[in-house]
């Protein structure tokens, strides 16, 4: 990279979150501080070529008046880059034409904690489960230098909302002021529309790139007037994304793309009992093989690097690898929910527990109860199952170490790169590609450092790519849950009580709790450690306990003869938005109606990430075979930026919660994972694809997540529809496990 | 040497014959859009054309390749602007993560150029080979018939 002359920097205020400040070629630069008082920014030689301006820290206008925007978030098929620039460039009045998207190299500035956790996010949090996907010694290393994650359907939430925005209408501000001093005209003359500046009455027009300098002058308001949303002329249309034209042409670069000169390529096994180690190889097979170059034991995996893939495939399938499994080999899934249900137990004898909710008094009022019910659910683990297998290219040269993947946190990569091979984060140097999806499994790096580690053996520019089986077998698993049930109804047919014990619990703590006025509540969970890795799997908690808890309201809605929808509605007179989601979801799925043999219908309610979703669910079950006809959402994500990317991302999730509740599962037998493909790991396909409807619920609440909350609904909504068909209630996923023939 | 016409050109390919088409592609060649996925013909995300017919190139050797036609992503477009299937995933926005699409829109290509007119059956016979993890499908379905009516982009 051209090292770039120093830049110039004008005036830096410490005083605000916004900066403003010259860069060489007199242009503006307008930041919105990460950090109050944060000054010359580093990134700048980074990110703008020598003759480019660069206009702040997520924005920079070129000399061709094209607006920039540079986003901290990766791209893994959510769209995020297209809405982000979306906020900007309305509050900007850019023209979108003139648009670009590009995203922020691994650099610190451009992490985005404090920006969503402190004093511009108000009291929510990071989920703390993203946190917590950065692995150990790396932890403080990265929570000091902050996390650059794109998770937890934050990106527009928090770096949209508060950073490009704000962003946007600092930038338009100086650009009116500026405009107007040198024209000297009245502000209020002046419209801002398109990346020109305009006035009427002298008939004047201007780039936005023409005032650039000036503007630069001006102290940045602290805090910019942004629009209300009746002004939105981007927010809230659906502009098309930027990404797509290369992504059907084959051009768009994914990690696995990378092309290095003289590139060799790796693939590796590890120890397929989670834990072990590598107590003997025996390659001397492997290496007489045509290609193979040398086989790498990293001590808890075996790496064969070769000249291309498939030599290095077949290399590994050469191998003899003894493993040292320490007795996890006996593990198997029964065991697994054996050591759930024992926990259970005690816990329920002892009256322990983590408790997240506790009021009332449980106990006296299920004996006051005139009807009561228990019930236990549970959830196998699950894989990620990303498109793009994992992989990562690493090359060590000239004391630095560049690395070439696609994460979801390209500081956490960085940091964890850099550990594994000893050099200082400043050492390393991460491209950030396309992510062929993620889904949670790309925040963790446990690729990267196997790269790093291979390229530090061999030398030379090395790209492991990790076989479809490695990936099933090696994923970090949305872990299997068991969870405890009770409740009891009052006279009049209304729950008065809700206990639920379950293991074992992650991110987010509230992911168990109801939305429902029942008076007598008690949640909590015991831990259960198991040697399966956890991994942040799209939605976290929340996939798992919406369909505990949505399932057995349902539960309670046939032991009060009730309507399920009337019943949860019933109980929804204090949360008007998520009474209108669920009446919305009802209404289009035109609830109620008379179905035919074999049909049925369900509803769940589920608010996750901020964004409030409701599903309605129509199944046909034939002969035990379970068809999913069609499924309407409903969702009040306070506003939607892209109505349309909004509605793709309630696709997205339908579909991955429909694969997961009709077939997920990752089973364990000998400690290691039964499953290794798509034959085994099966995905839904395009002949299984329901009918979906999306409605959208504009409230004008706190604008909300899109990546995730679609999925928690799925799962209890079919289930309750396949209830509501056939009689027979789902209490363990998948439901392919269940014999429905009545 | 194993003699393939990619994309048009012939080629002449020193890799082992038994090399799946897929990593001559790719790392032969260069031709990074085809993609790998599963490396059993699960998935599809590494389908091409060969001689106009959709295969999966992780489980076709090379030598199956020899003397015939084999056309990629980027062989896709003739001549000037997008293929008609290409313009229809723009115009129905059916990307998201991207990966798996080279080879929906491969598929669906060959699809429509023996069936000009599919129905959802001739779809679903066609495309339940391509698994897309982000759950396009819907998407995909609507792309198909609107490059199949021949609708002109809306943008």
């Amino acid at each position: 990279m051209a090292k770039a002359k120093k830049p110039r920097l004008g005036k830096w205020t410490r005083r605000g979150l916004i900066t403003a400040g010259v860069v060489t070629g007199g242009a503006l630069v307008v930041g919105v501080a990460i950090r109050p008082g944060h000054r010359a920014p580093r990134f700048r030689d980074v990110v703008a070529d020598p003759d480019e301006a660069l206009l702040n820290l997520w924005v920079k206008i070129g000399p061709d008046n094209r607006t920039t925007a540079i986003v901290p978030h990766a791209e893994m098929g959510q769209g995020v880059h297209s809405a982000l620039a979306q906020m900007l460039a309305d509050e900007l009045d850019a023209d979108w034409n003139l648009v670009d998207v590009q995203e922020a190299p691994a650099h610190e500035e451009y992490a985005n904690h404090n920006l969503a956790k402190g004093f511009l996010f108000g009291d929510a949090e990071i989920p703390r489960a993203l946190v917590g996907t950065v692995d150990g010694v790396v932890l403080k290393l990265t929570q000091a230098m902050d996390l650059q994650v794109t998770g937890g359907s934050l990106s527009v939430r928090a770096t949209g909302l508060h950073g490009m925005r704000v962003a946007g209408a600092a930038a338009r501000e100086m650009l009116a002021k500026a405009a107007a001093a040198a024209w000297e005209v009245p502000r209020r003359e002046l419209v801002l529309r398109d990346s020109h500046v305009l006035h009427e009455s002298s008939g004047r027009k201007a780039t936005y790139a023409e005032f650039a300098a000036a503007a630069a002058q001006f102290t940045p308001s602290t805090k910019p007037r942004l629009k209300d949303s009746k002004a939105f002329s981007l927010i809230g249309t659906s502009v098309k994304r930027q990404d797509v034209p290369a992504k059907v042409d084959g051009t768009a670069a994914f990690g696995i793309d990378a092309l290095l000169p003289d590139l060799k390529t790796a693939t590796v096994r590890s120890c397929p009992v989670f834990g072990g180690r590598v107590a003997a190889v025996d390659d001397n097979a492997a290496l007489k093989l045509p290609g193979v170059e040398r086989v790498v034991n990293l001590g808890d995996a075996v790496a064969v690097v070769a000249d291309g893939y498939w030599h290095a495939h077949r290399g590994l399938a050469a191998l003899a690898i003894e493993w040292s499994t320490n007795g996890r080999e006996a593990i198997d899934q029964a065991s697994v929910f054996d050591q759930f249900d024992g926990v259970l137990a005690q816990a329920e004898v002892d009256d322990a527990g983590d408790v997240e909710v506790d009021q009332g008094d449980c106990e006296a009022a299920l004996i006051a109860a005139s009807k009561r019910t228990e019930a236990e659910y549970r959830v196998p683990y699950l894989a990620h199952a990303a498109m793009e297998p994992m992989n990562c290219t690493a090359w060590l040269h000239d004391n630095v170490c560049e690395v070439w993947t696609g994460t979801q946190n390209p500081l956490g990569a960085r940091a964890a790169a850099a550990d594994a091979i000893g050099y200082e984060p400043d050492s390393v140097i991460v491209h950030n590609a396309y992510l062929g999806g993620a889904f949670g499994r790309r925040s963790v790096h446990d690729y990267v450092v196997q790269a790093v580690r291979v390229a530090q053996a061999t030398k030379a520019p090395t790209k492991l790519i990790w076989s479809r089986e490695e990936d099933i077998a090696q994923d970090r698993y949305r872990p299997a849950v068991t969870s405890r049930f009770r409740a009891g109804l009052g006279e009049d047919g209304h729950p008065i009580v809700w206990t639920n014990l379950y293991v074992d619990k992650h991110e987010p703590a509230e992911a168990p709790r109801i939305p429902y006025a029942i008076d007598n509540q008690r949640i909590a969970s015991m831990p259960s450690p198991t040697h399966v890795p956890f991994g942040v799997w799209r939605a976290v908690d929340h996939s798992q306990h919406a369909f505990f808890t949505e399932s057995f309201i349902d539960e309670l809605a046939v032991l009060a003869d009730s309507d399920p929808y009337q019943f949860r509605r019933d109980l929804l007179a204090h949360k008007p938005r998520h009474r209108n989601v669920l009446d919305a979801a009802a209404n289009a799925a035109e609830w109620g109606n008379e179905l035919g043999p074999g049909h049925g219908q369900g509803i769940a309610l589920h608010e996750s990430f901020g964004s409030i979703v409701a599903e309605v669910v129509d199944v046909r079950v034939d002969a035990g075979n379970v068809r999913v006809e069609r499924v309407v959402c409903a969702i009040d994500p306070g506003y939607a930026v892209n109505p349309d990317g909004l509605t793709a991302q309630m696709e997205s999730g339908i579909v991955y919660g429909l694969t997961a509740a009709l077939y997920g599962e990752i089973s364990l037998g000998q400690g290691r994972v039964k499953q290794s493909n798509f034959h085994d790991y099966p995905m839904l396909r395009i002949d299984e694809m329901p009918e979906v409807e999306t409605v959208i619920v504009d409230s004008g609440g706190p604008l909300g997540g899109a990546g995730e909350p679609g999925t928690p609904p799925l799962a209890p909504a079919l289930a309750n529809a396949i209830h509501d068909a056939v009689g027979v209630r789902i209490r363990e996923l998948p439901i392919s496990k269940h014999d429905l023939r009545v | 040497m194993t003699e393939v016409t990619i994309n048009g050109v012939a080629r002449q390919l020193a890799a082992d014959p038994d090399m799946p088409l897929l990593w001559a592609i790719r790392e032969e060649l260069g031709l990074t859009g085809t993609k790998f996925g599963c490396g059993i013909a699960q998935c599809g995300a590494c389908t091409v054309h060969l001689d106009g017919v959709a295969v999966r190139s992780c489980t076709t050797p090379l030598r199956a390749a020899a003397g015939r036609s084999v056309t990629t992503i980027e062989g896709l477009q003739a001549g000037e602007g997008f293929h008609p299937v290409q313009q229809a995933w723009i115009d129905e926005q059916v990307p998201q993560c991207g990966y798996c699409q080279s080879g929906q829109i491969m598929s669906a290509a060959a699809l429509l150029a023996r069936n000009p007119a599919p129905d959802d059956d001739d779809i679903d016979a066609a495309m339940r080979g391509n698994i897309c993890r982000c759950g396009t499908y819907a998407r995909i379905r609507r792309a198909i018939k609107r490059a199949a009516a021949g609708e002109q982009s809306d943008g």
